[in-house]
């Protein structure tokens, strides 16, 4: 199974949630830290990493002694990462989607395969729990196939509990695309609930089931809660505003070592997802 | 001679537009008779990536032998070179200003991008 945590704003919640339900299930989970923009999970699991992996895409390399200029290239490429211009061909490897569209309709065969470094991955253990994650290289926009990546390692045996970026936009649909379920983490302010509603939008097209867990619960008003009853979402947990969480947050301790009543908790929210996502208990 | 100057509409007393790659169309002007035709830039003012690129396509594809404009990023420059085609960068007024001032010479091509890309 693999579960989600996603939320349309950032700040709400995420990592807090997603390391917290992935110490409560335990040794058959494994976390998957997804927000390659800015991974935070490792500072609360604080894992022992093995050494770093590179990932690649891959860019296309034009032959100029093949290549004929017929500008088929060119014309598939949506991205403008090949052009033909005064007899050459010109490549920008940095706008390539890697998607291989040029190297397909290429008549003469000029276009073979390079690769350029789109960021790392690092895996791990914390204890019983497998732990990994990707950091995009500084500058790079393309997060969709480093999150692919990260995904990759996910065992079919194990729960994986994946920590996705914020927003709405392709890596946030590359982290929870196929997943069982999604935690849409949120708060109840004005901006918690207008993301939650794009959220909530998003994973309605991606046809996943998910629910609602409101962070700093006592802060703020019940439009949050009212829009989840009126969208029939169920609120899985609450989590108070309360300065001793905070406190720990800061310390960088995972909210169910810090709070042990916490780890029950998030064994029910996790019992909770089961039977949400799957109609049954485990 | 044919020059392309980056343009917000379509006649010479349009503003020339600061930005190359986004500009709302291209204005292809003979100097010696200001004679000219406009050339649409609709498809890259709406392009996710690359409008510089394209645009710069755009104008070589026409044959144009300088580029006026305001700004310049490094794709739309190398494009750009790789084409032989200078560009003059850091102009502002009409379309027809900016080709007088060309005319009149004193102006000189940049020798490279003069703002930076959107990406990295």
């Amino acid at each position: 199974m693999i579960i989600s945590v996603a939320s349309g704003k950032g700040g709400t919640g995420k990592t807090t949630v997603a390391t917290s339900l992935a110490l409560a299930i335990g040794n058959s989970a494994q976390l998957m830290d997804c927000d390659v923009e800015a991974p935070n999970a490792h500072l609360f699991l604080k894992p022992v990493l093995e050494p770093e992996e590179s990932v690649f895409m891959p860019v296309p390399v034009v032959d100029e002694d093949k290549c004929t200029m017929c500008g088929l290239c060119a014309e598939i490429c949506q991205f403008n990462a090949i052009i033909t211009i005064a007899d050459t061909v010109m490549t920008f490897p940095e706008l390539c989607h890697g998607c291989g569209g040029c190297q397909a309709v290429c008549p003469a065969g000029a276009i073979g395969e390079g690769k350029r470094t789109i960021g790392i991955i690092e895996q791990g253990r914390c204890n019983d729990l497998e732990f990994v994650h990707g950091r995009l290289r500084i500058g790079e926009a393309m997060a969709p196939p480093l999150i692919r990546q990260i995904r990759s390692r996910i065992k079919p045996e194990k729960t994986a509990i994946i920590d996705a970026p914020p927003g709405t936009s392709c890596p946030v649909i590359a982290a929870v695309q196929n997943t069982d379920f999604v935690v849409l983490v949120t708060e109840p302010t004005p901006f918690g609930l207008n993301d939650l509603q794009l959220a909530v939008e998003t994973i309605k097209i991606l046809e996943i089931p998910c629910g609602v867990i409101i962070n700093r619960s006592d802060i703020g008003d019940d439009r949050v809660a009212d829009y989840a009853a009126a969208e029939n979402l169920p609120v899985l947990m609450e989590i108070p505003y309360e300065r001793g969480i905070a406190e720990a947050y800061s310390r960088g301790e995972p909210l169910v070592e810090s709070f042990p009543q916490w780890r029950q908790r998030f064994a029910t929210l996790y019992e909770k997802i089961c039977q949400l996502a799957t109609g049954r208990e485990q | 001679m044919k020059i392309a100057v980056s343009a917000t509409g379509n006649t010479l007393d349009s503003d020339l537009d600061a930005r190359f790659g986004r500009a709302a169309c291209f204005i292809l002007v003979d100097p010696d008779n200001l004679s000219f035709e406009v050339v649409e830039n609709t498809q890259n003012l709406n392009a996710a990536q690359g409008a510089g690129i394209q645009a710069a396509k755009t104008v070589a594809d026409q044959g144009v032998d300088a580029v006026l404009t305001g700004n310049c990023g490094p794709k739309a420059y190398a494009v750009l070179e790789q084409a032989k085609i200078p560009v003059i960068t850091g102009l502002s007024g009409s379309v027809k200003e900016a080709v007088e001032q060309y005319k009149k010479g004193g102006l000189s091509a940049a020798a490279g991008p003069n703002v930076n890309g959107h990406w990295m």
